[in-house]
């Protein structure tokens, strides 16, 4: 008996959907993700708590219906169990499915492991009418059996007092299962095994049986330590044969069944239905849910209740939390450095760009709180389990699988949700392949940033047909997700494993609350501070590409001096005005001017004469030297000096505006956008569309604010952005069909830079990242070019070449989907013709 | 019957063929005794039937055995998805669901 260690390994193992991370959570007080759904844990978790003065170290594993080397999840278990040895096993057991569960236990009890029983969900074993006889089944498993309800805390104590007390009595004996008409073989095996030093540690009785199972993992161990394991496998696959021929049945089935048989005969023993032959509350629910005709009415109706809740209702929030940011910029503001005459201080610039583009990722913070407490109640009732089997069909035709549903939702399959929570939900996804396709998928959903370059591009060249532009893309880029994913799983993806679907379907929960909410702030958190942190980075990244190398020293002194020219002009008017003295020195000046600007944009966005009449009185509050400038009295002085300074600061904006662009045309960005032309071309994107098109991979918002600097209005123009690029681009000579083509790159670019990090952690491959970058604009690019030099040739407008290419995608669409008889009858010739 | 018709129009899925491990169906079938052709996936919702024994190898096979597909054991069709394929059957107190062509690998016996 070895000394127990200090801190003492403690392993949670069980099935799935058990309840392993509600208990983890307990017992150490983390908060690791639960949700009533299969398979949740992937990975095992590490925590730990301190109980009577020892430490004790806990392990979450991943759920595992049995100990066999076939799916990754029971592998991870299994290594952990086999390599680390845990000095106690909580094996936690679903209560109201007793007879699944045991077969687990009797593995994990020839194994040798110290098990402590968790006997779970006894509340809904209760509701269920089960009655079951703890000291019987304490007798018969021979190991302490604690009887909890993890979601309320209930036998706590005595779990941990149970762990306690294994942990102190060190290891313990393998229990045994007696296998019948293999018990023989399973005996001899287990003699030679132990005589084996180099197998010292692991039970020779586990052991033994795995291999008569004919498991892989188990030969592969064998080999591993043993200098020459060919006597044994040879006698072993002499053992398994004579098995089989004798009794028509593999030595692995009937241990299968032996368990099985002894996991019925235990349960019947122990538990007492008190309820038999009722039907379950769960799946009366599920005759009105899943009824054939009214599931997919039920679906659409929770769809769109997650949609108008989420996004309608988030975005009406943002209206509250917006004026929040924009405090917090203008205090920022506030503590920079003050801006100068022509150009701002270098750390002002960066500090306020660094602020609005945190800004805009948090203004999504309350539609993503929303749709996170939305997705956990899906998650915890267990209707999620359900979308899964209803769109099942669907999906898999497109090679993805049942639960690729949640991530596109998230991502947005109608408008407005966000790719990072979508790729981020793909983990479930047990079947390699699909899970792959649909993380390279997700990023084409119109995720929130999408929309301001929609909404601008339409209102530009479809004002009469918005909402039907909106409505093909958005149908466009989830055919277009649909074609690809078939695309890839038939090609790239070939050889990824697959997993069949095969699913429990767990019992109806009532979420709690307090569950429902913590999740929801756990989850918006953890999204900002990932993405914050990301996109702060490559904000200040972007924001130098944009900034150097910067206007030539030339052009730089011929801007200086133009503005050194419109202040000796503003001085000169001001000659022999008594007001002069107020603006006497260069700094004042400069307050001055910046103050009129920054009011004058106020009162342009003043709704109300009472609105604009408060403005003024808070401006006569808080500067009352500049109110003499800037709300003139009648007297004829005020009112030149009002003239003079308005002139100035006319001139002042557009020599900015002037700089601002010949910097960004000859910044390392601008010099790039020039340099893709000849590629871009083909697609009619000049340089000013490439460099929005690559400002938005930080984040898409940005592509609107790039065009709102490279699109400048004139001096003294008051026109919208929409205006300026209409009246732009026409004088360019370009039409609808190039926006056309600008909307479909748009719709099929590559995933923001969140996005990508985001595809980076769930592939854990830097290679998959790179394709989910270069495929989409290669894509993209590839279709925006056909499109426009298509339609051009053609003639179309356009709205007839989106309404065109709409229509072909949708006709391939169901080309793919649609069954194909003469398919499947050519492959099943061969195989009659092989049964005959 | 009504099964034929799907099989015309393709919404059947074709004949399993085995996942992985191609032998796996034909040494099944040679096996058997004539009434072996009788997959789970033929079943009506609302029947119920005994296994007699799963096809097939693998992962699948596997997972099946450890849900409980075992030999001798009663299931129950619960009822097809909307678009009939996955099916949802009841093992005692479980419910699962699967495609049909994984249910096809369980070949069972009408009571
Ligand atoms: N009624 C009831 N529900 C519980 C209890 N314990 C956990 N649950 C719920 O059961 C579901 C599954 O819990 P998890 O802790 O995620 O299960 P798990 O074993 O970690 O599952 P996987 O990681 O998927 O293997 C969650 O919805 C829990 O809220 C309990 O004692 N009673
Ligand atoms: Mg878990």
């Amino acid at each position: 008996m070895t000394e127990p260690r200090t801190p003492s390994l403690v392993a949670l193992a069980g099935q799935q959907n058990a309840g392993k991370s509600t208990l983890f959570n307990l017992l150490t007080g983390l908060q690791q993700h639960i949700a009533n759904y299969p398979g949740v844990t992937v990975d095992k978790k590490y925590g730990g708590y301190t109980a009577r003065g020892r430490r004790f170290d806990v392990v979450d594993l991943p759920g595992a219906y049995s100990l066999s080397p076939f799916s990754l999840e029971e592998r991870v278990a299994r290594s952990f169990l086999l390599t680390e040895a845990p000095d106690v096993v909580v094996n936690v057991l679903d209560a109201t499915n007793l007879r699944r569960a045991l077969p687990l236990t009797f593995q994990l009890l020839e194994m040798g492991a110290p098990v402590v029983v968790a006997l779970n969900m006894m509340d809904a074993a209760d509701r269920r009418g089960l009655e079951i006889d703890l000291d019987a089944l304490e007798r018969r498993l021979c190991v302490p059996v604690v009887p909890v309800v993890g979601r309320r805390g209930v036998g706590e104590a005595e779990l941990r007092s149970a762990i306690a007390e294994t942990a102190a009595a060190g290891r313990v004996v393998p229990a045994t299962l007696n296998y019948g008409p293999l018990e023989k073989e399973v005996a001899r095996i287990q003699a030679t095994l132990s005589a084996e030093p180099a197998l010292y540690g692991i039970s020779a009785r586990w052991l033994a049986v795995k291999l008569l199972e004919g498991d892989s993992e188990a030969e592969a161990l064998l080999a591993d330590r043993m200098e020459n394991p060919h006597g044994l496998l040879d006698e072993l696959y002499r053992a398994r044969s004579a098995f089989e021929t004798q009794h028509g049945l593999s030595a692995g089935d009937h241990i299968c069944a032996c368990r099985d048989s002894h996991a019925a005969e235990i349960a019947a023993a122990c538990v007492t239905d008190t309820r038999a032959g009722e039907v379950p509350v769960s799946e009366r629910i599920d005759r009105v849910l899943l009824n054939r005709f009214l599931a997919p009415v039920f679906l659409v109706a929770t769809i769109w209740a997650i949609y108008q809740l989420s996004i309608v209702q988030g975005y009406q929030l943002t209206e509250v939390t917006w004026p929040i940011l924009a405090t917090f910029r203008s205090f920022v503001g506030g503590l920079l450095p003050d801006p100068g005459f022509l150009t701002d201080p270098q750390l002002r610039a960066m500090g306020l760009w660094t602020v609005d583009s945190m800004n805009t990722l948090l203004s999504y913070v309350p539609i993503f709180l929303i749709l996170f407490a939305l997705i956990a109640i899906l998650e915890d009732s267990g209707y999620m389990a359900r979308i899964a089997f209803i769109l099942d069909r669907i999906l898999h035709r497109f090679g993805l699988h049942g639960q690729s549903t949640l991530p596109f939702i998230l991502a947005g399959v109608f408008a407005g949700g966000c790719a990072v929570p979508g790729v981020m939900a793909t983990k479930g996804i047990p079947d390699a392949r699909a899970r792959l396709a649909t993380i390279l998928t997700v990023p084409f959903m119109n995720c929130m940033a999408k929309i301001p370059l929609y909404a601008l591009i339409i209102n530009i060249w479809f004002p009469q047909a918005k909402g039907l532009m909106l409505f093909y893309l958005s149908t466009f880029t989830v055919i277009a997700a649909l074609l690809v994913a078939k695309l890839l799983t038939t090609s790239l993806l070939r050889k990824e494993e697959t997993a069949p679907f095969v699913m429990e379907l767990p019992s109806y929960h009532l979420p709690t609350i307090s569950g429902v909410m913590h999740r929801a702030f756990s989850r918006t958190w953890l999204y900002i501070r990932k993405v914050a942190t990301v996109v702060l980075a490559v904000a200040t990244v972007i924001y130098a590409l944009l900034q150097f190398p910067g206007v030539p020293a030339e052009r730089q002194l011929d801007y200086q001096s133009q503005a050194e020219a419109a202040i000796a002009r503003f001085y000169a008017e001001m000659a022999t005005n008594p007001l002069r003295t107020e603006v006497q020195e260069p700094a004042r000046l400069v307050r001055l001017v910046t103050l009129q600007t920054d009011f004058a944009a106020e009162i342009k966005s003043a709704e109300t004469q009472a609105a604009r009449a408060a403005l003024a009185d808070a401006l006569r509050r808080d500067h009352p030297d500049a109110a003499l400038f800037l709300l003139p009295d009648a007297t004829p002085d005020a009112r030149a000096a009002n003239a003079a300074l308005q002139t100035l600061s006319e001139t002042r904006a557009e020599l900015r505006r002037e700089l601002r662009r010949d910097r960004l045309e000859s910044s390392f960005l601008g010099y790039v956008g020039r340099g893709l032309e000849p590629v871009t071309r083909f697609a009619d994107f000049d340089w000013k569309i490439n460099v929005a098109l690559l400002t938005s991979f930080a984040a898409r918002e940005n592509s609107v604010a790039t065009f709102g600097v490279l699109y400048d209005q004139d001096d003294g123009q008051n026109l919208s952005l929409e205006e300026r690029m209409g009246a732009t681009q026409l004088a360019e000579g370009r039409s609808a069909v190039s926006s056309v083509a600008l909307l479909l790159f748009f719709a099929l670019y590559p995933p923001c830079l969140a996005t990508v990090i985001a595809v980076r952690m769930q592939t854990g491959s830097l290679n998959w990242m790179l394709f989910s970058i270069a495929f989409p604009t290669l894509l993209g690019l590839a279709t925006a070019s056909a499109v426009f030099t298509l339609a051009s040739a053609l003639g179309l407008t356009g709205l007839q070449a989106m309404a065109a290419v709409h229509a072909l995608a949708l006709g391939v669409l169901i080309l793919v989907a649609l069954p194909k008889p003469w398919l499947a009858r050519l492959g099943a010739q061969p195989t009659v013709e092989a049964a005959e | 019957m009504r099964y034929a018709i799907f099989d015309k129009i393709g919404l059947r899925r074709g004949k399993p063929r085995g996942t992985g491990c191609g032998k796996g169906r034909r040494r099944c079938c040679a096996g058997a005794t004539g009434e072996c052709r009788c997959g789970l996936d033929a079943m009506e919702p609302g029947e119920r039937c005994t296994i007699r024994r799963l096809c097939g190898c693998g992962p699948v096979r596997q997972r099946l055995l450890d849900l409980g597909f075992q030999p001798g054991r009663e299931v129950r069709m619960v009822r097809n998805a909307p678009l009939l394929d996955p099916i949802e059957l009841q093992l005692d107190d479980s419910f699962i669901v699967l495609r049909r062509r994984e249910a096809a690998q369980i070949q069972v016996r009408h009571d």
